[in-house]
């Protein structure tokens, strides 16, 4: 099969994961990862974006299929359930949205700017070398650094998964898998009973 | 009067079960399966030989070769 550029947007997002290194505010950019799958499915009504140009997907495909760092074993039945795919979507917005308001917070001044990233909501890595002042509000690096925590906990769960069990795993789970895949069903509701009957 | 039914292997998606990843499209050499508006995967029978690559990639498992009549 002929590979098309979109098949390097795997690059994009081991880049992302390296700049978090040198300099958080490099977070910000992980929006694009938000905006873009919701835009094509609210706009255009299907998963483009986990079908042609998810960068982090790519990179689980890659590392557990052709670097070959996956039992390639199926998933719990459990874990692709809808109960577990639902409920890890709401608990990933809950944390999301606290780290929103702490964000908030540091911003209205009532919370200082805390140099960690937080991994897998609880660990708390001290991240300070990765952040050197800028001319923002700290509130911006607040942001940066729980945004950072987000996007690293979802690739270490996600390489986890691609250990155990297939390459893609994360996918099954993924909070925007999920969420853009309801959105498609939401909106091709009346169209999907009409394909239904042909 | 019996007639010769050639058997053949097909596709066949889990739909309900299915998270619309594309990782099956990606792989199938003869484009016989995509992503039907985001919601779940398709497979197109004529072409769809059952050479069963894309149930070895799917990561939630749901795709399944059977026999068909052909
Ligand atoms: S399910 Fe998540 S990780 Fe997988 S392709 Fe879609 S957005 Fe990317
Ligand atoms: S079984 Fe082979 S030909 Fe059929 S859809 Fe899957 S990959 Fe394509
Ligand atoms: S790989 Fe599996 S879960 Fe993903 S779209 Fe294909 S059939 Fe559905």
């Amino acid at each position: 099969m002929k590979k098309r550029w979109y098949d390097y947007l795997w690059i994009f997002s081991l880049a992302y994961l390296i700049l978090g290194f040198f300099n958080i505010l490099f977070a910000w950019l992980g929006l694009l990862c938000f905006f873009i799958p919701l835009m094509i499915s609210i706009a255009g009504g299907t998963k483009g974006y986990c079908n042609r140009y998810c960068g982090r997907g790519q990179l689980f495909g890659l590392l557990g299929g052709r670097f070959g760092l996956s039992r390639k074993k199926d998933i719990p039945k459990w874990m692709k359930s809808k109960g577990f795919r639902y409920g890890f979507l709401i608990f990933f917005f809950v944390m999301f949205f606290q780290m929103l308001w702490i964000t908030c917070l540091v911003f209205a001044g009532t919370r200082e700017l805390n140099e960690v990233v937080t991994l897998l909501w609880t660990l708390k890595l001290p991240w300070d070398w990765a952040y050197h002042g800028t001319l923002f509000h700290p509130g911006v690096a607040q942001f940066a650094f729980g945004f950072y925590s987000v996007m690293l906990t979802s690739t270490v769960l996600g390489l986890i998964t691609m250990v155990l069990f297939k390459p893609r795993s994360w996918c099954v789970y993924c909070p925007m898998g999920t969420m853009t895949q309801l959105i498609c069903k939401a909106k091709n509701r009346t169209g999907s009973v009409a394909a239904k009957e042909t | 009067m019996e007639a010769k039914t050639r058997t053949r292997r097909s596709a066949f998606v889990d739909t309900d079960a299915c998270v619309a990843c594309g990782c099956c499209v990606k792989v199938c050499p003869l484009n016989a399966i995509a992503v039907f508006r985001g919601v779940a995967a398709r497979v197109d029978p004529k072409r769809c030989v059952g050479c069963g690559r894309c149930a070895k990639e799917c990561p939630a498992s749901v795709i399944e070769i059977r026999e068909v009549q052909a």
